[in-house]
């Protein structure tokens, strides 16, 4: 069976390899767009990125893709965002000062605390497996539909996406106790800041997931 | 302090194209294929994988990034790459192969500066310290090692580690050259001597041969992570029995979805 293929914006943030991989793991055929012209039929578009939210959005603006991303979320494309990728749907970042993003998902990103509830030094980047919690949004007709809650996902960061209208959370994961937010759904966009493609079975559940809903195209 | 969850590392040591296993890092034999043995942690629950060149300082080469593309082509975590590793051009190499960290020693002890280089270029999480720490004769002190545990630095363990966690180094890959291969237990003083002077994670490798030794790691070393080798490639423990020792014990370890395949 063929599945939907997924547009991964290339936007020359470091290494995509791995999210490919773990695509074509679940059955996706992967399309590398490095210039918004390759941009044709798009069903599903991902949007990685790593490293500092400035230098991402630079990379997406350099390249033309700012505009294009705001078309395809208008025509009702599903969009996921990884990492920084999903940070930069949020309207802005307090990293190095503020940076506005593509203000899809009303928001601001901000610096995870330095002290966890208990008084003690909570070390950054928060890095490692974390236990996925449900918040608002529900699973169900969501990629993670078929996860169980308190499974754990892997992260890399030192930021999170704080929505303003809390409602557009799916998903948490406590670090050491202190609430780190991990999935976000504004319609047919969805961010997570762990990293599916480094989450073994779990992160491929979630990838599935994304694709049954470009599959069935509801939600 | 409550502590992030410890996590459960295969140890890979390679000496191109096989999966071996040494004695005090040396003796060695052939265990297998190193992609298979990758796929099959992966599949029993695994949090980690790190592969390590054995031979590569030796004879001055590095040939673990095709190793590295296949297995990241099915093995979705992190994936830690080190052994020969002399430049920042290295370092590229492995992560654009799929590396997601990058550890390094010989390369730390004779160029400080390159610990630095790596966490600006893709931060302190991806820049892992290995260090070979063998115990100083009488002494509660050890001396960090080079080349497998053949050659010495003069550097102590504990002075070493914190230099170069100020210089960036996000985690350290501690081997104990005296216990590794040994299956007779982790080295817990040289463990304790390191977690108490640095706060960034700190693996303890070597000697892991049955559960009570990685709970003793845990609980008395205060590891953030058991870095296991040779239980795993003789099929000694299973990874989902370590995993539920730790747990009846009351480790925090991490939860992976049983329900979905890998």
């Amino acid at each position: 069976m063929s599945r939907p293929a997924v547009h991964i914006c290339d936007y020359g943030s470091g290494n995509i390899l791995s999210v490919e991989r773990a695509l074509e793991k679940v059955g996706a055929e992967v399309i590398r767009c490095t210039s918004p012209e390759q941009l044709t039929d798009v069903r599903a578009l991902l949007i990685p990125g790593v490293g500092a939210f400035a230098d991402c959005m630079r990379g997406v603006r350099e390249r033309g893709f700012e505009a294009p991303i705001h078309q395809l979320v208008e025509q009702g494309k599903w969009v996921l965002g990884i990492c920084v990728g999903m940070q930069i749907l949020a309207t802005r970042s307090e990293e190095f000062g503020i940076t506005n993003g593509l203000g899809i998902v009303p928001g601001t990103v901000t610096q995870l605390p330095d002290t966890a509830p208990d008084g003690s030094r909570l070390k950054r980047p928060h890095v490692g497996w974390s236990e996925l919690r449900r918040r608002s949004q529900p699973w169900e007709g969501s990629p993670l539909e078929k996860i169980d809650e308190g499974t754990a996902a892997y992260f890399v960061h030192s930021f999170h996406l704080v929505p303003d209208d809390p409602q557009d959370l799916l998903a948490d994961a406590s670090y050491v106790g202190t609430p780190v937010n991990a999935a976000v759904r504004k319609g047919r966009v969805f961010g997570v800041q762990f990293h599916p493609e480094k989450s073994g079975r779990t992160g491929l559940a979630f990838l599935d997931g994304f694709l049954r809903l470009v599959e069935t195209d509801r939600g | 302090m409550p502590k992030h969850k410890v996590r459960l590392i295969a140890r890979l040591d390679i000496k191109a194209p096989n999966l071996i296993k040494g004695v005090n890092l040396e003796g060695v034999r052939v265990v297998g294929d190193p992609n298979v043995q990758a796929r099959k942690y992966y599949a029993g629950g695994i949090d980690e994988i790190i592969y390590i060149d054995a031979v590569a300082t030796l004879y001055a080469r590095n040939s673990l990034s095709d190793l590295v593309r296949t297995t990241a082509s099915d093995v979705f975590i992190p994936m830690t790459v080190g052994g020969g590793l002399r430049s920042i051009q290295d370092v590229d190499t492995m992560m654009r192969s799929g590396a997601d960290k990058v550890s390094i020693n010989t390369a730390a002890i004779r160029r400080p500066e390159i610990i630095t280089e790596v966490a600006r270029r893709y931060g302190s999480q991806a820049m892992v310290l290995s260090v070979e720490a063998k115990r100083l004769r009488g002494q509660d002190k050890w001396e960090a090692y080079v080349d497998n545990g053949r050659e010495k630095t003069g550097r102590d363990v504990v002075e070493w580690i914190t230099e170069a966690v100020q210089r960036g180094a996000g985690e350290i890959l501690l081997t104990s050259v005296d216990h590794e291969g040994m299956a007779r237990g982790l080295d817990i003083p040289l463990c304790q001597a390191v977690t108490s002077v640095v706060d960034v994670p700190v693996i303890l490798s070597g000697g892991m041969g049955a559960l009570e030794h990685a709970l003793a790691a845990i609980e008395q070393g205060n590891a953030d992570a058991i870095a296991m080798a040779h239980v795993l490639h003789y099929n000694k423990l299973t990874i989902a029995a370590i995993r539920t020792y730790l747990i009846e014990h009351g480790i925090e370890v991490c939860r992976h979805d049983e329900g979905v395949p890998a």
